[in-house]
């Protein structure tokens, strides 16, 4: 469906300046910053939460001997659409022992985009699974990287059995164009979503 | 203001000095809520302290999401939602919505708007 033109009757005078995000998941190393630098009009930025060992159960002490806080951080990018509009880029922290900060990225997105590295197919298990419990739309991206196993979209979708409606795309996370469609691929997804949940007379507010 | 809210992913304590120990922000902004501070605020913020006066300069001239705001001063998020909290309260900073989470209508405008946004890139 094409909604270019779509125009809402009443056109609702909003004040100020609105923002949007749309969420970049993955395993670690799968791309995801190299995504959003391929897009972002700033190189992107690094914000750190700090936390400390008191979020024991989630994090894994081990990994931070002697430590008593750990540093998560997570990558953004910026798109300036107009004046009053501002399009925002994040990427999740790789490492699963974070998924509680991802909670805290996905909330009031637009919708979000798994990239999955087909040299490590079975690192996108945990993200998709994330995302299968969650009320976000999502679409899934293979990010073609040189020299790796080239698979047919409808084999990478059969291996991490992911469900028919949700979309998959093939990628290059460093192209503009490439990344601009993934892009698109997540916004239209997520009106045709939103479309389907209203014609059902269920409004479900994400986060 | 200072209330504490049962948290399920156990107690995360952000011992700050900057925030005089306070961990709760007043108001709960999302990471890509945008402010913005006018040479008016700025120039009030000289008298809310050094961190208040740096976050008031990043936004001047520039909407600056909370996310950006934590990157440009390389304070910890947690840290900078607390400050930022603050100066909205203390009419330092202007926070602008963040995308709509109700209403049909709305949504469908932005989502609009953000599709023809990214096609014209």
């Amino acid at each position: 469906m094409d909604f270019a033109g779509y125009d809402p009757a009443g056109g609702r005078q909003s004040p100020g300046i609105v923002s949007a995000k749309i969420v970049v998941a993955g395993g670690f190393g799968v791309g995801k910053t190299t995504l959003v630098g391929s897009i972002s009009e700033i190189t992107p930025l690094t914000t750190e939460a700090v936390m400390t060992a008191a979020g024991v159960g989630i994090d894994d002490p081990s990994k931070v001997p002697g430590k008593e806080t750990t540093t998560v951080a997570m990558d953004f990018g910026r798109i300036t659409m107009a004046q009053d509009l501002i399009l925002y880029l994040f990427g999740t922290p790789g490492q699963t022992r974070f998924w509680f900060m991802w909670d805290e990225i996905i909330r009031g997105a637009v919708g979000a985009a798994v990239l999955v590295d087909t040299r490590r197919i079975t690192d996108a298990f945990a993200p998709l699974d994330y995302f299968e419990n969650r009320n976000l739309p999502y679409v899934v991206a293979l990010n073609r990287f040189d020299g790796a196993p080239q698979y047919e979209l409808e084999e990478v979708r059969e291996a991490l059995a992911i469900s028919p409606q949700v979309p998959l795309v093939m990628t290059d996370a460093r192209h503009r164009e490439s990344v601009k469609q993934v892009l698109v691929t997540v916004v239209e997804h997520a009106m045709l979503r939103l479309q389907a949940e209203h014609g059902r007379g269920s409004p479900t507010p994400v986060g | 203001m200072d209330q504490r809210r049962a948290d399920p992913r156990g107690e995360l304590v952000r011992p700050y000095a900057v925030t005089r120990g306070r961990t709760e922000p007043r108001q709960d902004i999302a990471l890509e809520a945008v402010l913005t501070a006018s040479p008016t605020q700025v120039a009030e913020s000289r008298f809310a302290g050094h961190d208040k006066h740096r976050i008031a300069t990043v936004c001047e001239g520039r909407a600056q999401s909370l996310a950006e705001i934590a990157a440009y001063t390389r304070m910890p998020l947690g840290v900078a939602r607390v400050l930022v909290a603050d100066m909205v309260a203390e009419s330092l900073l202007t926070l602008h919505t963040a995308a709509p989470a109700e209403g049909f209508e709305e949504r469908m405008e932005l989502l609009g708007r953000v599709l023809s946004g990214l096609r014209r890139l």
